[in-house]
């Protein structure tokens, strides 16, 4: 009944090497976060740990996504490269460790160097800001973080722990189960992640909305799932793994996720976003755009166009480009890259409220922004790489933990075999 | 062209017909047709005629058979890049649409002044390319889709009125239950004689000679 041989679906040295290796450079990454800073609370060290924190986040959500997915729709294809993408989304049930110390900043009463919502003179400020105190305070915004990660870390456990479960005991119950819920838990999925994105990323100005922000960070977490998913097997099979499971055919299919989600769905949510607010020209919704637009921001924005939509669109939507492995995973690093350009664009620039409202047109921002009197956020500091190689460190190090500790492939899976002889045509 | 004479619908009865009719040759060849009584048949015959160098043969099975287009040697389709093209059309469409309709001013034979929709939206410039994208995206996606459907279409050769393998009444249990593989008199290896033999060769149910 189950064709897939089992000799290669159990990490060997690459699992241990992976984890040590991984586990070092993640800590060396983020001891030299905090070391080079001496915590001393800077902006720039906070964002970039919040940088660090979201990069690993997105990525384990976009897998908790993909893993739900399948249950949901009960697929067949997905089920040998279901394993790995339960063993990232099982990374949530750490990374929440990564959000304590900005929990801890924000009760700390410092909290306005990363969120200005935190200084209570400056929400009293304005009538805007005075009425989402309501939303926006300490309290109720730690029991939203609370409640976020908590049914992250409980989704992630469950998915992954009756997957494994039903290795052994080759229950069809454990299917089941697994699909009774998930309807449920995609419900609670975009739930979550929508509001941790308004609480963690779009409320670093408070005054600024945008009712398309969730969904645009749903787009760029299923980008740096994709790719990162693609990148992982890749190294799975080209280190000896799972040539009897996971094929070409999967590849390709992978490859078109990450061109539907990560390239074309990814730039309709951001354009959408973008023209609504460019044809209303409403200050308090624009005040987002004008530092993105301004000085280097204006580059990083069309880096991000170029290299996020334009260039992978035009090579992913051949068919051969996802059917050969070699050149699926170069494209899948580039967008790998493109991703934390995306949420480096996201979290950093930032313009002053009072040189907003000083500024009489735009052609005088451009002269304060190349005077260089006009702070943009632009600061690209050592920090923002050590935090970066400290996540994805850790992030590399966990992965490998959970992968080696359960068979890479479901083996009792009962569409285990629609998987095997699964063909695009 | 004379009137088909009708034949009994009943198979028994009309398999009894057909082998008085194969015995008068057909003046107006379009094609042998092997039939087989199984897809394993088929599959086995289509890739030898496929080896032997045949290259206008066609398979008419009355369900998918899975993996027939492989072993016929079925080329990949060129309809994506059709599609891109038309995709491309309609983006380039779109802009032209949008820039003319939106700037345009000319004076025809230098009298007839001739002004375009040159409305001011909320202080924006008449050209600005953000508000062209979203007709950009629905040109692209609509000729992309009718060049998908039309293509396909002109692809598989339609409009055809009729096909010559419809033309006889032999054929009809190809809806039904039986594989016939058709090898084309335009093939330019198509011998009456030595493709008949070699068709006799693949141990089909019958042969059959195809009017065009």
């Amino acid at each position: 009944m189950h064709a897939a041989p089992h000799d290669d679906l159990r990490l060997r040295g690459l699992g241990p090497a992976a984890m040590i290796g991984g586990g070092l450079v993640g800590l060396a990454g983020l001891a030299a976060t905090v070391g080079i800073d001496g915590i001393s609370g800077s902006t720039i060290f906070w964002k970039s740990w919040l940088f660090g924190f979201m990069l690993t986040q997105a990525i384990c959500l976009g897998a908790l996504f993909f893993v739900i997915l399948q249950h949901a729709t009960k697929a067949g294809w997905s089920v040998t490269v279901r394993r790995p993408a339960e063993a990232i989304a099982a990374n949530l049930q750490w990374t929440w460790l990564l959000f304590v110390p900005i929990l801890v900043l924000v009760w700390s009463g410092k909290g306005a160097v990363l969120f200005q919502w935190c200084d209570a003179q400056y929400m009293h400020s304005d009538h805007v800001l005075e009425g989402k105190l309501g939303y926006l305070n300490p309290t109720f915004w730690s029991i939203r973080a609370i409640v976020y990660l908590g049914v992250w870390a409980l989704l992630a456990r469950f998915y992954r722990s009756q997957s494994i479960a039903q290795d052994s005991s080759g229950d069809l119950s454990h299917t089941m189960r697994m699909q009774w819920w998930a309807p449920i838990s995609i419900v609670l999925y975009g739930l979550t992640q929508t509001f941790a994105s308004i609480d963690w990323i779009m409320a670093i100005q408070p005054k600024w909305f945008s009712t398309m922000f969730g969904v645009y960070w749903f787009a760029v977490s299923c980008t740096g799932f994709f790719a990162t998913a693609i990148v992982l097997l890749s190294i799975l099979r080209g280190c000896g793994y799972g040539a009897g499971s996971f094929s070409r055919e999967h590849f390709h299919d992978l490859g078109k996720l990450l061109f539907a989600f990560g390239v074309v769905f990814w730039a309709y949510i951001g354009y959408s976003q973008y023209m609504l607010i460019w044809y209303a020209n409403i200050p308090i919704e624009t005040e987002w755009f004008v530092p993105r637009q301004l000085g280097p921001w204006f580059f990083v924005s069309w880096i991000l166009i170029l290299g996020h939509f334009a260039l992978p669109f035009v090579l992913l939507i051949t068919r051969w480009t996802k059917r050969f492995r070699n050149v699926l995973v170069m494209i899948a690093i580039w967008m790998v890259a493109m991703f934390i350009v995306d949420v480096y664009w996201l979290l950093m620039p930032m313009v002053p409220e009072e040189a907003l409202a000083h500024a009489e047109s735009w052609a005088q921002l451009q002269s304060e922004v190349s005077a260089g009197t006009l702070d943009l956020g632009w600061n690209l500091s050592i920090l923002n790489f050590t935090a970066l190689i400290g996540a994805f460190g850790l992030l590399v190090c966990g992965t490998f933990f959970f992968l080696g500790r359960a068979s890479l492939a479901p083996t009792s899976d009962p569409r285990l075999s629609e998987a095997l002889a699964f063909e695009n045509f | 062209m004379s009137a088909p004479t009708p034949e009994p619908i009943a198979m028994s009865q009309s398999d009894h017909a057909s082998n008085q009719v194969a015995s008068e040759p057909v003046t107006d060849l379009w094609g042998l047709a092997a039939q087989f009584t199984t897809p394993a048949a088929i599959y086995d015959a289509a890739s030898k005629v496929r080896s032997a160098g045949y290259r206008w043969f066609d398979c008419h099975v009355p369900f998918p058979v899975h993996g027939l287009d492989k072993a016929m040697g079925v080329q990949y389709t060129i309809l994506p890049v059709i599609v891109f093209f038309g995709g491309m059309t309609g983006t380039m469409l779109a802009i032209f649409l949008q820039v003319f309709t939106n700037s345009l001013e000319l004076n025809l034979w230098a009298i007839v002044p001739v002004v375009g929709y040159q409305f001011e939206v909320s202080g924006k410039p008449l050209i600005s390319a953000p508000a062209f994208v979203p007709v950009m995206f629905e040109l692209t996606v609509l000729l992309s889709a009718l060049t998908t459907v039309g293509g396909m279409l002109f692809l598989n050769k339609l409009p055809c009125l009729y096909h010559p393998i419809l033309k006889s009444r032999k054929m009809k249990r190809i809806t039904d239950d039986r594989f016939v593989l058709v090898i084309e008199a335009a093939d330019p290896q198509f011998s009456r004689s030595k493709t008949e033999a070699f068709l006799e060769s693949l141990d089909p149910e019958r042969i059959v000679e195809l009017e065009a």
